[in-house]
């Protein structure tokens, strides 16, 4: 992850003329940049009043299936440019549970630049990257890192309850005769250790139990789910040998060869994927491994900063972070339908229609999930029932979602995909010469989130 | 027979008349690709019942689906969800004359199942919610044990038992509402799974343990005196159960014996001729009757409340208040606890922590479920909630002056709509309300110890009592889940009223000499679920003495028997029951098994072992009746619902007006004036007894 973010920097660092021009660019009144923006066909989103705050740079390792242990390796740069730096994480270890300060300065960072970590299940790199805005919009801060990290190779299991009463109490007792016959009453049972499970604490239903009953609810059948899930693969496999995932950068894993491609692409047929056997609800369940995202290690990062402050480094924007929100609904039965109740609101919130944005990048948790959330915007009864619309959200268009690729091909590293879809919104506007892009995804708990993104005038 | 014709002819004329529509009305099928798909409705009920003509048309389908060569196998599905089937029609089996219409019709249901049992084609039962009694029989052989007691079991574990194959989870809200969306998932799912029968794919019977174990147990059981022994033991276990009072498990064990022994045509035979003897029984009879008696007391006879009780605060985090919190907070209802001393409260918030901790050990419920119900109930010693509380319920010591105190101190706080209903046991509503500013908000509700297991609520209202306090009263204990009679206000009441005398008379028979085992021993034999002796501790001694003073009080020496002085000297002594830990019993906590107080022997002397048990019974219905008499009761459904939910009255008996009738008002009337004689004005048959011992043809049930 340390080496991410000093490639956040090394990305956005230009030329000293570059410098120069930019930073005479930036006397200019906030007036002109907005007259600049709104040159484009569309109207721009920047309000007056309201900061307007850009993605400089987005990166990120490549997302391994598994190996990586070594993110945290330290590097002798020091950088004191950035005012703050946010992590999002999901399973915390418990010797670093803020993380953000022990990469910040495992990566040389200024020991002056505060950090924090932040959590909200597999949207918890879009709360650090909100929470940057945040900063920047009270005038807190001009410049944030924000980014999110993942071990899932390495999660920390725990002890039995039993075995960790125990050995707290044995941690008290006082003399011999005490411990050991504390340490007597260890039994078997004791041993069997605590896998953390992707499992909701409130219904105790693990996630892909529920994604496979809200494909069921949409009447979303095992081959719309595997077809989804091909088209994944397909993308990223394409979008991967033309050369577009440019937000990946090489990571030498410590004793073993330097990664710089994502592992998990596999571009399968549908004969084979049908072959699976149903994952979570068996025999009669649609999801299986082959249609949900997989969990894997993997670190993104972000440097967000005032459009004002950006310039004035010498910084090419990429986009502007407009507005946001995040939604929550039941955790049990709506558990992963964060996007249809997102969309809408940040939309209105925004002020766009559907037919506006040029790109959409959902998170794909599961195929089953991400069609379901499609039928449930297309439907008129739920948006009337669920959504208190007059009628329904509608679709997003194929030929504009998710066209590089998604969790289902790239991996989930939980903590860290929020950035991914961020960055690849700004890549794709620019390639695809789109205005407006749209991020939304679902997490654990029921929640979800949404996000606006606008292009930076090139 | 007659009554077979007659329904037989009234499903024809029904039939002749929907036959311009649609044939069949109950089940109906429609053929997807192929499998048959069955579908059973009753369009009169909220609930399939096992009804004439549902067999009737279901026979009629099985065999058109028999018949079509296009289908491969059958999915037997309810239309309604929540409801598979929930057993047989009672009406049917009441509106039979005789045992052996019953056995007829039981003869038909068994032959539907056969059919089933014995298709050609694979079925599939795709069952949502209750699916009880004969509706069971669709699925596998049952249990030994099911068939006996007749529990409730939920979907995983009739999963783990072997009952059902496949479990499939209730969706949420999809394109359709849940409830829609899960059924037509259902159906799809065992359309799949017929399939996956008929191409082989799924094996029909799973086998569960391993082959060895089977084997071994068909091997034992080949044994005539492995199997007798078996028999026997479960006899005696329920002779123990039910101390031979209740007839029918003991029919079944000797269904089963004769299907095991003699084969199935025997088993079959043996089980529609017992079903139909059973079903003539009073037992039956007497079930039945609170069986109606039950569903009417879960309707609100008031209509709907105006308001809604939102918060409910509870005044007293005692055993009782405790308790009403307990069945209150997990309905979504705001619960308020108010005690006066912070041990108090705290003793109650545990309670009610423990009893929702007991239903998350029995994963009835998870432990997020528990601490999120725990969130909607507020501990606290003052009244700073009160103003938004709906409805308040006391469950403070009753002390006339106490209750007087703490219904101007609420008065004094809530909002003018909120209701005061007041936890007694025996004090006057109308005396209690006449502290009372709005006496029309003002209700009794009588609560029963301990308030999480006993089913009934008593509600008592006063002349000035409105129609709408009643109604959110009603509304209130129905949420709670309680089974409500309403009664008018009176000294006791009726549950009260009626206890006192054959509490009085169960320590007059301490004193003659009988010791409390004997006594507990005598009166479970006739049916009461918790002795004489036992059920005066699970009140309290002390409770008990000041209600035998209050009542005697009253109603003079009607309510005497045994010295109101034997009570007040135990409660001096700190026998109060078992919440002092000694009684007539003395307990122990952690040990099940109580020990007789041998101080408690020297109250008596020795005296005749005659069988006080009619002394008991006699007094309690005649004072039933009087209460009726009086119009305390609105009528005798309600007197035996509240007599046997709340009082222990032996359920076989169907409470005390339906004893009345099947026992015969004149034998009593008898028997009473015998004790009379003896005993003196307690045995004085009241009027209305008197007036049906004179008449026989007066029946309190018809």
């Amino acid at each position: 992850m340390a080496s991410m973010l000093l490639n956040t920097m090394r990305a956005g660092s230009v030329s000293p003329s570059w410098a120069v021009r930019l930073g005479a660019r930036s006397l200019s009144t906030t007036a002109q940049l907005h007259a600049q923006v709104q040159t484009k066909s569309k109207k721009t989103l920047s309000r007056p009043g309201v900061k307007n705050i850009v993605l400089v740079e987005g990166v990120r390792t490549p997302f391994l299936l598994s190996g990586t242990t070594g993110l945290l390796q330290r590097t002798g740069l020091s950088k004191d440019a950035v005012d703050y730096i946010i992590y999002g994480t999901v399973i915390q270890e418990v010797k670093t549970s803020n993380v953000a300060r022990e990469a910040s300065l495992g990566a040389g960072f200024s020991d002056k630049i505060p950090s924090h970590t932040v959590t909200m299940a597999c949207i918890s790199s879009n709360v650090a990257m909100t929470s940057a805005v945040g900063l920047i919009a009270a005038g807190q801060c001009d410049s944030v890192v924000a980014g999110g990290v993942e071990f899932m190779s390495d999660v920390p299991i725990r002890h039995s309850r039993k075995m960790r009463k125990t050995m707290l109490s044995l941690n008290k007792a006082k003399t011999l005769g005490q411990r050991l016959s504390l340490i007597g009453s260890i039994r078997m049972a004791h041993l069997s250790p605590e896998l953390p499970a992707v499992a909701e604490f409130s219904t105790a239903e693990s996630m892909g139990h529920s994604a496979d009953r809200l494909a069921a609810a949409f009447g979303v059948s095992r081959v719309e789910q595997d077809e989804f899930a091909l088209r994944s693969h397909t993308l990223a496999k394409s979008a991967q040998d033309a050369g577009l995932l440019k937000d990946v950068i090489s990571f030498k894993v410590p004793g073993r060869d330097i990664v710089s491609k994502d592992n998990g692409i596999r571009p399968s047929s549908m004969e084979q994927m049908g072959r699976l056997k149903a994952a979570f609800i068996k025999p009669h369940g649609t999801v299986t491994a082959a249609n949900s995202s997989f969990l894997t290690d993997g670190a993104s990062a972000v440097l967000v900063m005032s459009e004002e402050k950006a310039l004035a480094m010498g910084y090419k924007p990429k986009a502007y972070l407009r507005d946001f929100v995040y939604v929550s609904q039941d955790p049990k039965d709506q558990l992963l339908l964060g996007p249809t109740y997102g969309t809408p609101k940040v939309l209105e919130r925004a002020g766009l229609a559907m037919s506006d944005i040029d790109v959409f990048e959902f998170h794909e948790a599961f195929a089953g999930q991400i069609m379901a959330n499609l039928k449930a915007m297309d439907s008129d009864w739920f948006g009337q029932t669920y959504l208190g619309r007059k009628s329904k959200v509608g679709a997003p268009p194929m030929e504009k979602f998710n066209l590089w690729g998604g969790s289902l091909s790239l991996g989930h590293p939980f903590g860290a995909t929020g950035c991914r879809l961020v960055t690849t919104v700004a890549h794709r506007l620019q390639k695809e010469g789109g205005q407006y892009g749209l991020v939304a995804a679902c997490a654990a708990g029921g929640q979800g989130h949404a996000m606006v993104i606008e292009a930076y005038p090139q | 027979m007659a009554g077979v014709r007659a329904l037989g002819v009234l499903s024809r004329f029904t039939s002749r008349r929907y036959a311009l529509y649609s044939a069949r009305t109950h089940v109906n099928y429609e053929v997807k690709g192929d499998v048959a798909v069955v579908r059973i409705n009753d369009p009169n009920s909220k609930v399939n019942t096992l009804s004439v003509q549902m067999q009737k048309e279901m026979a009629e389908v099985m065999d058109e689906v028999w018949a079509n060569n296009a289908v491969q196998s059958a999915v037997l599905i309810s239309s309604k969800p929540g409801c598979f089937i929930a057993g047989a029609d009672i009406n049917m089996i009441q509106g039979c004359n005789n045992a052996e219409e019953v056995t007829t019709l039981s003869k038909e249901g068994q032959k539907m199942f056969e059919r089933i049992e014995k298709s050609p084609k694979p079925i599939v039962a795709a069952i949502n919610g209750s699916c009880l009694g004969g509706g069971l029989e669709v699925g596998l052989p049952n249990a030994f044990d099911m068939m006996l007691t007749g529990r409730n079991i939920r979907a995983d574990k009739a999963k783990k038992m072997g009952l059902v194959h496949q479990l499939v989870d209730p969706l949420g809200p999809g394109l359709k509402s849940p409830e829609e969306r899960t059924m037509d998932y259902l159906e799809e799912v065992a359309i799949e799974y017929a399939r996956g029968i008929v191409s082989k794919k799924i094996p029909i019977h799973k086998v569960k343990g391993s082959m060895e174990s089977k084997l071994l147990l068909n091997y034992v059981m080949s044994f005539g005196l492995v199997r007798n022994q078996i028999y026997n033991t479960v006899q005696s276990k329920v002779m123990k159960q039910s101390k031979g009072l209740y007839p029918a498990p003991l029919k079944i064990i000797e269904c089963v014996k004769a299907g095991v022994e003699q084969g199935p045509v025997a088993g079959y035979l043996a089980e529609s001729q017992n079903f139909g003897q059973l079903a003539k029984t009073s037992e039956s009879a007497a079930l039945i009757g609170l069986y109606q008696g039950q569903v009417a007391c879960k309707k609100n006879r008031f209509g709907t409340p105006q308001r809604e009780v939102k918060t409910l605060a509870i005044l007293g985090a005692g055993l009782m208040g405790a308790g009403i919190a307990q069945v209150t907070v997990d309905k979504g209802v705001h619960t308020v606890l108010k005690d006066t001393t912070v041990s108090g409260l705290a003793r109650g918030e545990q309670q009610v922590y423990k009893g929702l901790n007991d239903k998350t050990k029995k994963k009835n419920i998870t432990s997020f479920q528990r601490d999120s119900i725990l969130s909607n109930l507020t501990g606290q010693l003052d009244y700073s909630n009160f103003a938004k509380a709906d409805m308040v319920i006391e469950a403070v010591f009753e002390d006339i002056n106490i209750k007087h105190a703490v219904l101007k101190e609420v008065e004094a706080v809530v909002s003018p709509h909120c209701i005061f209903a007041t936890n007694t046991s025996a004090l006057p509503i109308k005396d209690i309300a006449a502290a009372s500013k709005r006496p029309d908000k003002v209700i009794g509700m009588h609560y029963f110890s301990p308030v999480d297991k006993m089913q009934l609520l008593e509600i008592i209202t006063t002349d000035k009592t409105s129609k709408d306090t009643t109604a959110s009263a009603v509304a209130v204990g129905l949420k709670q889940g309680k089974v409500i009679i309403v009664v008018r206000d009176g000294p006791g009441f009726y549950t009260t009223r009626c206890l006192a005398p054959m509490l009085a008379e169960a320590v007059r028979v301490l004193q003659e000499g009988v010791d409390p085992k004997k006594l507990d021993a005598l009166t479970t034999s006739f049916g009461f679920p918790v002795g004489a002796a036992t059920l005066a501790d699970e009140v309290g001694i002390d409770v008990a003495a000041h209600v035998a003073e209050d009542l005697g009080k009253a109603f003079g020496s009607r309510f005497g028997g045994g010295n109101v002085e034997v009570l007040k000297t135990m409660v001096d002594l700190g026998f109060k029951g078992r919440k002092s830990g000694k009684g007539c019993y003395i307990y122990q906590p952690g040990l099940k098994t109580k020990e007789v107080n041998p101080d408690i022997v020297d109250i008596g002397q020795s005296s005749d072992q005659d069988s006080p048990c009619y002394r008991l019974v006699s007094r309690f219905v005649n004072e039933a009746v009087l209460c009726l008499q009086e119009g305390i009761l609105i009528n005798p459904l309600e007197g035996d619902i509240g007599a046997v939910f709340g009082l222990g009255f032996p359920p076989c008996l169907g409470g005390p007006f339906r004893f009345v009738d099947s026992f015969g008002a004149d034998k009593l009337v008898e028997k009473m004036r015998q004790y009379e004689a003896v005993y003196g004005n307690q045995f004085t048959p009241c009027q209305l007894l008197l007036d049906h011992a004179k008449d026989s043809t007066k029946r309190f049930h018809m």
